[in-house]
């Protein structure tokens, strides 16, 4: 308790001399500021890498009801992803990723209850909203992995190449819905943040076992649900940026 | 508050007694989370590195200096990267030059420097117990481990190791048919790389948030050594530098097993065409330099700290403008994020983008200078110490300046247009960053080594190994000067296909017999150091006469580094022949009450603050 007490006397004197967290963080949460900070420059790498491909392709240039896909220039996004399941033959221009983006925000939005029921030390709450994130998580997921695949699938009428091969769908190489470089980078950088919000449900999984065994009543702070709480408000930070250059422009 | 050190101190203090009976061989030696041994595991394995990376240099700078020579009795060791004629396989010098260049540079220069002296020192010269997470820290050893072991291995496989330069642009590393270092052995070096990065990253996690969050009281950073500010901003750099060569990485992981073009253009191959279209090789030299520019100043920022610490503490003088060293670290840290196009400008770079990218360059010369003249600054009438350690840091200032300079020829875009990739380039970038920083990490051996193994370093074979090393890098070094102004190209295979160049022979032959010599005396350093772990002279508890917080440590520093409290520091590192004073250095855990005859005016007030706050 001295120790406490001396400590909190220094900090007032002199927050960096020393001896003290002049960040008022464990090292612990540093330390995941740190990796988010590094994490943030990979997806940077990524989007500017989607931006400098992206560039170097012309944009569709007449009226956009003309629209038609075709490998010689960029598509028009709400023009591609345009579907929402049960609703075939439906033009909803960015519905479902809209969807999408809202369960994802709304997860964190239940991570921040989380956090907060942990530091009232309130294991039934924290219980509870861990529940939703990870049901938020997993949604988003679900989501994700029916927009591939119908991505994957294509449309009836593909697209005639100039040697009249018609194709359908999207993978690594070939692209229905505009150069195939569209596609890769889709699959790449919607694929990689996929990885990060699995690895977050992961987490997510083991602090919410955590909980519910009573690991961290024992430990006296809920510190482990705000690290891993950074990291899923992160991911979520990311999937905001990915969303705008994929969808938006 | 520095949960870490209370909850650590506590456990000491349960353990003391049974404490040392619990480690095994396995937990103290290997899977160790004491970040003392964690830095020597870098420092052997880094060592090791360098042994091969040197190796290898000497069997290409054998192919350069005597094409003719016959070198099958190298066959036992290459086998079929022998031709039948007793030459060197042309595909498998490409290789030998791309490892070389990734050994040096990330296995040695950067894990084997940053990895050691970071690990070693921070805690020590900061007065914490050990890293903030020494789980975190062994992660990031054998991750690096794991990284070497992907990378030696590549060295036995069939079609070879990655031979693309160590820059491994696409396409030629991007499409395995181009040759065959671009098979498996690409694959590999991209492996080892990304947990490479996983360990970089680790560390430097582990790095910032200890120098942050573990000094002990008293340490502010204004009274930080400048080793610990060195590694702190390289740690930042690499933090932020690494993730863009992941991505880059990641990127070309696609490009050659899943079959996409991010950066592959409409391509030919041995006639046939690529399916590939509409990628960009140039995006790949943009991201790579992202990382890579910023990646030298994480080799040579943690070789300048150590230099400053050896030469103040062998000067017997305070650090020349402290503050402007700080500074300078700084302003380096953040133009090296910012300059990485220079070594672009011959790909069609728009000229105008091409003279931001020199001008931006050409101020790096600024805070060098300023660390130079700083340098110089402390030895001016000083009582200098001609440690083996301090002759390496001199050595260091030496190479700095001579490289320096040519790096203002280069960072030019007009006179890059006929130096780039030549001689010249190798010269430059081999004096300034590679000797620069390898002599900064021979004097962090020799000066830290009396507190790694608690035994001297023979001094009398370590200023052999000086002198001759010294010698030998610029007999290598500087006549390949002029062999770059006349316009050899870098990478290639031969000399004596080109008319123009047979004048150059006798000066290649010059060149290899030093580098062999040179490489010969590390030799020496290999058996000094082995050596005197242990049969060296006992090391006295402060050897150098050093002010820094780790030679307050007893010989052996054990598991907490300090048996009783952590040592509270109450001035800067810097204090040595400080008028009046008894002796002529005053260690930083020394309170200014205990000084009272060498006190300087403004330093009397923090007498009466130290009293209030014992009082308090």
């Amino acid at each position: 308790m001295e120790v406490t007490a001396s400590i909190e006397k220094e900090r007032k004197t002199n927050l960096w001399g020393g001896g003290t967290s002049p960040l008022k963080a464990s090292y612990g949460k540093i330390m995941m500021w740190f990796f988010l900070l590094s994490d943030a420059f990979t997806f940077s790498g990524l989007l500017i890498t989607y931006g400098f491909l992206r560039y170097s392709y012309p944009a569709f240039s007449g009226p956009v009801s003309a629209f038609k896909p075709s490998v010689d220039y960029w598509p028009i996004p709400e023009k591609i992803f345009d579907a929402v399941p049960f609703l075939h033959g439906v033009h909803l221009p960015l519905l479902f990723v809209g969807i999408m983006t809202f369960i994802l925000i709304l997860s964190s939005v239940t991570m921040v209850l989380a956090v907060e029921a942990g530091q009232r030390m309130d294991r039934k709450d924290v219980t509870k909203w861990m529940l939703w994130t990870i049901v938020g998580g997993l949604a988003f997921l679900g989501c994700q992995a029916w927009e591939w695949s119908h991505f994957i699938t294509g449309t009836e009428e593909g697209m005639a190449l100039s040697n009249g091969v018609i194709i359908h769908g999207a993978n690594l190489q070939v692209n229905e819905y505009g150069p195939p470089l569209f596609a890769s980078l889709f699959f790449f950088i919607t694929g990689f943040h996929g990885t990060h919000v699995a690895s977050g449900v992961l987490l997510n999984v083991i602090i919410f076992y955590n909980v519910v065994v009573g690991t961290y009543d024992k430990r006296g702070h809920y510190e482990m649900v705000e690290k891993v709480g950074l990291y899923w408000h992160f991911v979520d930070l990311v999937w905001v940026f990915v969303f705008t250059f994929f969808y938006l422009i | 508050m520095s949960t870490k050190n209370i909850e650590l101190e506590a456990e000491l203090h349960e353990h003391d007694h049974d404490h040392e009976h619990h480690q095994s061989f396995i937990t103290k030696y290997i899977f160790s989370t004491d970040h003392k041994i964690i830095a020597k595991q870098y420092l052997f394995t880094g060592i090791f590195w360098a042994f091969i990376g040197g190796l290898l240099s000497v069997v290409f700078r054998l192919q350069l200096g005597f094409p003719d020579m016959d070198l099958e009795w190298l066959r036992p060791f290459f086998g079929k990267w022998i031709t039948i004629n007793g030459k060197l396989d042309p595909e498998f010098y490409l290789a030998l030059v791309t490892m070389h260049g990734t050994i040096m540079v990330f296995f040695v220069l950067t894990a084997g420097l940053s990895g050691t002296f970071s690990n070693y020192l921070i805690p020590l010269q900061i007065g914490a117990r050990d890293m903030a997470s020494g789980f975190i820290n062994m992660l990031s050893y054998w991750f690096f481990f794991a990284s070497s072991v992907v990378m030696f291995i590549s060295f036995f496989i069939e079609t070879g190791p990655a031979s693309g330069g160590w820059v491994v642009y696409p396409p030629l590393s991007a499409l395995p048919q181009a040759m065959s270092g671009s098979g498996l052995g690409m694959t590999m070096w991209l492996t080892a790389m990304a947990l490479f990065i996983a360990s970089t990253l680790l560390g430097g996690i582990n790095y910032i948030t200890t120098v942050i969050n573990l000094r002990t009281k008293g340490m502010s950073f204004s009274r930080l050594p400048l080793t610990i500010w060195a590694f702190l901003l390289t740690a930042i750099i690499g933090l932020l530098s690494f993730p863009v060569l992941l991505a880059a990485a990641l990127l070309l992981i696609l490009d050659r097993s899943f079959g996409t073009s991010f950066y592959l253009a409409e391509i030919f191959i041995n006639g046939e065409a690529l399916p590939n279209m509409g990628g960009s090789p140039i995006l790949y030299q943009h991201l790579f330099w992202f990382l890579g520019h910023p990646e030298v100043y994480i080799v040579l920022l943690p070789a300048l700290g150590i230099t400053s610490e050896v030469i103040a503490t062998n000067s017997r003088k305070p650090i020349f403008g402290y503050r402007a060293m700080i500074g300078s670290m700084m302003g380096i840290t953040i133009l090296s994020f910012i300059v990485w196009a220079h070594h672009m400008f011959v790909t069609g770079m728009n000229p105008f983008l091409g003279s931001i990218f020199m001008l931006l360059t050409l101020i790096i010369a600024v805070p060098s200078a300023v660390k130079v003249f700083n340098y110089l600054t402390t030895l001016w009438k000083g009582n200098i110490v001609f440690t083996p350690a301090m002759l390496f840091s001199i050595g260091l200032v030496s190479f700095f300046i001579s490289g320096g300079l040519t790096g203002i020829f280069l960072g030019n875009s007009a006179i890059d247009i006929q130096l780039h990739d030549t001689y010249f380039v190798v010269a430059h970038f081999h004096l300034v960053m590679g000797s620069a920083a390898f002599f900064g990490m021979m004097a962090g051996v020799y000066h830290w080594f009396p507190k790694m193994f608690g035994r001297m370093m023979d001094e009398k074979l370590g200023y052999v190994h000086f002198w001759l090393t010294f010698i030998g890098i610029y007999l290598v070094f500087f006549p390949m000067h002029y062999i770059g102004i006349a316009g050899f190209p870098r990478r290639y295979y031969s000399f004596t296909n080109f008319d123009t160049f047979s004048m150059f022979t006798d000066l290649n032959a010059f060149v290899s017999v030093a580098a062999i010599i040179t490489f010969g005396a590390q030799i020496i350093f290999a058996f000094n150091f082995l050596y005197s772990i242990f049969k060296g002279r006992i090391a006295p508890a402060n050897p150098w006469r050093s002010n820094t917080l780790e030679w307050t440590t007893p010989r052996n520093p054990g598991h907490g580094n300090w048996p009783g409290k952590i040592p509270e520091v109450y001035r800067w590192p810097y204090d040595y022949s400080k008028p009046g004073a008894k002796e002529d250095f005053i260690p930083q855990n020394i309170p200014y009450s205990q000084t009272p005859e060498s006190n300087l005016p403004f330093e009397k007030d923090l007498v009466e603050k130290e009293k209030a706050e014992k009082e308090s």
